[in-house]
């Protein structure tokens, strides 16, 4: 791979690795090998980085618009996506300068709902469309899936890949999926592409599926769904973060970047967003461009920024339950 | 250059250390005063804050502690190694629970980053006696005849970038096989050695077994001189080690040498670039480049040079240089005011013969000794910044377009201490790492230590291996016949 100057020759550059099953697995194949230690070992050194005071309540703060708050579950109700987006706009009733969440994520038949409870305000609605979270049907249900989401207001739809299809070396058919998607989503909505990298177990595979994304027009590169054993890493965040750095370099297109499941703790939030900050760059630091997806973290959050006002922990009932 | 995301300072706390305005020499379980009565100071360089007096050994000092070490040599190498062990492993947990205090020191004293002393140094040098307590008694088993013997006393002379951890690569392989030790930290960081005195002490090891004795040179050049003195043993520069040849040359004392480099870090076209570029940033930013083993050149495959430059700039950009005690600094001082100039002339002389230097935009503190991280590219063989060893935060960036040329590169030196290989096919990793004439190959990683694995040299690099099982040969006599005791 090599670094072209011209980032509007490179892009066009790019358009030619999609042109056929072979052009693109080259392509794909092509890319730098990611080794394991050493990616392993960058992430955890990055999680060494001591953040205190002004930093910490940057990071807090920051942490928090970044939150796509998710309920996703079977037994979701419009009671539930209700009360989740009116936490969103205002996660701490007792103190209203907390910046709002970027956006709830909900089913595709829980939109409306969702749209409704935060209406009026920055929260965005994003809805998990194209059968998640196994991805396993048709195109055409899918698409419909999609559209569905769209017409019922949704300005962001996360979409998950055919792992099965990319595990067989099928990256075309992957590919394919997500324009179509990309499509189905038209102009109103941003397209998040799940990659389940637990599911797609090595580096490799990973940093090839986050070029792919890139290529297929998506929008934000999404490590999982949350509903398997391993989902956001710090390690497999880095190495998105390392994509969209390099995707940024070559095209001059910006992609966001969004680990999900896992993320529970403060903590843990500030070492992804030291990730960012020493990867990616400051850039990506904003919630148009890096978001959590989490359900239990923005308590934490709050738990946190309540003792950094007030020098005093509180506890779980000084926060809403949902 | 202000960011979005300002990283408040993160200091350690240095109450948690306890500096005594003077410190004495370590001579049979005692600190005394020097009986020339002479002192040195001993500075902070990252605030040129004077830390401590320090006494100066001369040769009677020296006289003293070596017949203390002979005396002592009796019973310690009467006793079975199994009760050596014992205090050694005694050493290893101290060294473990005020491994706080002691990252803390070493940082104040040498100024490198507390996250190294932290995270790298101490558990190393707890490492490090735990190893060498594991072999005390097995050692009929380490493949050096059924029975060795230890030489006697030994001499050691440490230099000041690992100052604890030089000292521990030293000591516990020597009082694992026996012996006992004299040995002389550097002159601008003797305080953690003087900790370790501490250390014996609480141990409870038996007085004499380690005797420590600050100084400069001569000091050094005393011990090592000295006639009842079995055995040399030194770290530093390769000036040093051919003057500590010569005066060992023709008498009785064994020698090891762990002296300078000048480490090729080979990246292949088809390297893991960004964990490549981590490696090379590790490799010569690691303890601000003062490393006998750094990768202080890199040679890159010329058809991945530009990408590679790329990354590697953007990536030191992102090192925060300053205060060695903030957590989240990466690149502290200097150790001396002496090595800043050494560092600053080479690196002028850099570019007086044509290379490129290149530093990233970052703030320099007023007091201290400080060197921003520095590139050099179109370098060739022939300049200065490719042969000598500069011993500082300074890389110098080669190419080469086929891996035989990449080897004929590496080898082109008149060091051998290490190199490093980045590649994703296995092969080329096996294939290469052979043709290299360097002590430690490391593949698809750098300056990584462990003290079941032996370190040493080729060519002026020195002579001899430390750590592993070779590191207990330099400690021992041949094997006696069989059967005798």
């Amino acid at each position: 791979m090599t670094m072209p100057t011209n980032a509007s020759a490179a892009a066009h550059a790019l358009t030619d690795v999609t042109a056929s099953d072979s052009t693109l697995r080259r392509f794909l194949h092509g890319l730098p090998g990611v080794d394991a230690v050493g990616l392993e070992g960058r992430a955890a050194s990055l999680g060494t980085r001591s953040i205190k005071t002004t930093a910490k309540a940057y990071a807090i703060d920051l942490a928090i618009s970044m939150v796509d708050l998710t309920t996703l579950e079977g037994a979701d109700t419009p009671g539930k996506v209700r009360a989740l987006g009116v936490k969103a706009v205002h996660p701490d009733p007792t103190d209203r300068t907390t910046p709002a969440t970027a956006a709830v994520c909900v089913y595709p038949d829980m939109v409306a709902t969702a749209k409704e409870a935060v209406a009026g305000s920055t929260v965005k609605v994003a809805s998990v469309a194209t059968a998640f979270p196994a991805g396993r049907a048709a195109l055409t249900v899918k698409l419909a899936d999609v559209r569905e989401a769209v017409a019922a207001g949704a300005d962001e739809i996360d979409m998950v890949i055919d792992r099965g299809a990319f595990l067989a070396g099928n990256y075309m058919k992957v590919y394919d999926e997500i324009v179509a998607v990309k499509e189905a989503c038209g102009t109103s909505a941003r397209l998040k592409v799940i990659f389940e990298t637990g599911e797609l177990s090595t580096y490799d595979n990973i940093r090839r599926a986050s070029w792919l994304g890139m290529l297929a027009g998506a929008d934000f590169i999404k490590t999982s769904t949350g509903k398997v054993a391993v989902n956001a890493t710090p390690a497999n965040t880095l190495l998105m973060l390392e994509a969209v750095r390099d995707f940024r370099a070559q095209t001059g297109i910006q992609v966001g970047v969004k680990p999900a499941g896992g993320i529970r703790t403060t903590k843990d939030a500030v070492k992804f967003l030291v990730l960012v900050n020493e990867t990616a760059g400051e850039d990506w630091l904003d919630n148009h461009w890096f978001r959590f997806g989490a359900s239990s973290l923005l308590n934490d959050l709050l738990m946190q920024r309540q003792k950094l006002a007030t020098g005093r922990y509180s506890g779980p009932d000084y926060v809403t339950v949902d | 250059m202000a960011s979005v995301f300002e990283y408040a300072p993160a200091p350690e706390s240095r109450s948690i250390v306890d500096i005594a305005p003077s410190y004495g020499l370590f001579i049979d379980g005692e600190f005394v005063e020097a009986a020339e009565g002479k002192v040195f100071k001993t500075v902070s360089p990252s605030t040129e804050e004077v830390l401590a007096e320090i006494a100066q050994a001369g040769e009677a000092d020296v006289d003293r502690a070596v017949k203390a070490a002979r005396k002592a040599f009796e019973k310690w190498s009467a006793l079975p190694g199994s009760e050596r062990a014992k205090y050694l492993f005694r050493i290893a947990r101290i060294i473990q629970e005020r491994a706080r205090e002691l990252a803390v020191l070493e940082t104040l004293d040498n100024g490198k980053p507390i996250k190294e002393t932290r995270d790298a140094d101490l558990p190393l040098v707890a490492a490090h006696f735990f190893y060498y307590a594991g072999w005390a008694d097995k050692l009929e088993h380490a493949g050096f005849g059924r029975n060795p013997k230890p030489l006697g006393v030994a001499g050691q002379v440490i230099p000041w970038n690992f100052p604890l951890l030089m000292l521990a690569w030293k000591i516990a392989p020597a009082l694992a096989t026996g012996n006992t030790v004299v040995l002389k930290p550097a002159e601008t960081t003797p305080l953690s050695a003087l900790f370790f005195a501490d250390i014996c002490r609480q141990a409870g090891l038996p007085k004499g077994v380690v005797n420590i004795l600050p100084g400069y040179g001569d000091t050094g050049a005393a011990i090592v001189a000295h006639p009842d003195v079995d055995k040399v043993a030194f770290t530093g520069s390769t000036a040093v080690g051919k003057e500590i040849a010569r005066t060992v040359a023709g008498t009785r004392k064994k020698v090891t040498l762990e002296l300078g480099g000048k480490g090729a870090n080979i990246v292949f076209d088809d390297a893991p670039i960004d964990q490549a570029v981590e490696g090379i940033v590790n490799g010569i930013f690691f303890n601000q480049g003062q490393v006998c083993c750094a990768g202080s050149r890199l040679l890159v495959q010329e058809s991945i040079q530009e990408e590679l430059l790329e990354s590697l700039k953007r990536r030191l950009s992102t090192l925060r240089l300053g205060d060695p005690l903030d957590k989240n600094t990466d690149i502290g001082a200097i150790n001396s005011e002496e090595q800043l100039t050494r560092i600053t002339s080479l690196v002028e002389q850099g570019e007086a013969e044509g290379a490129e230097r290149w530093s990233p935009a970052c703030e320099i503190p007023t007091a201290g000794y400080w060197f921003a991280p520095t590139l050099f590219t179109n370098v060739t063989q022939a300049h200065t910044v490719a042969r000598d060893e500069i011993f500082g935060p300074v890389l110098s960036v080669l190419t080469f377009r086929t891996p035989d040329e990449a080897v004929a590169k590496a080898n082109n030196t008149a060091y051998g201490l290490s190199a490093g290989i980045w590649t994703e096919k296995g092969s080329r990793i096996l294939a290469v790492a052979n043709k290299l004439r360097a002590g430690v190959v490391w593949s698809n990683t750098f300056n990584k230590f462990d003290p079941t694995s032996p370190f040493g040299g080729y060519k002026e690099s020195g002579f001899g291996r430390e750590g592993g099982r070779h590191g207990l040969e330099a400690y021992l006599a041949p094997s006696s016949p069989e059967g005798e005791r």
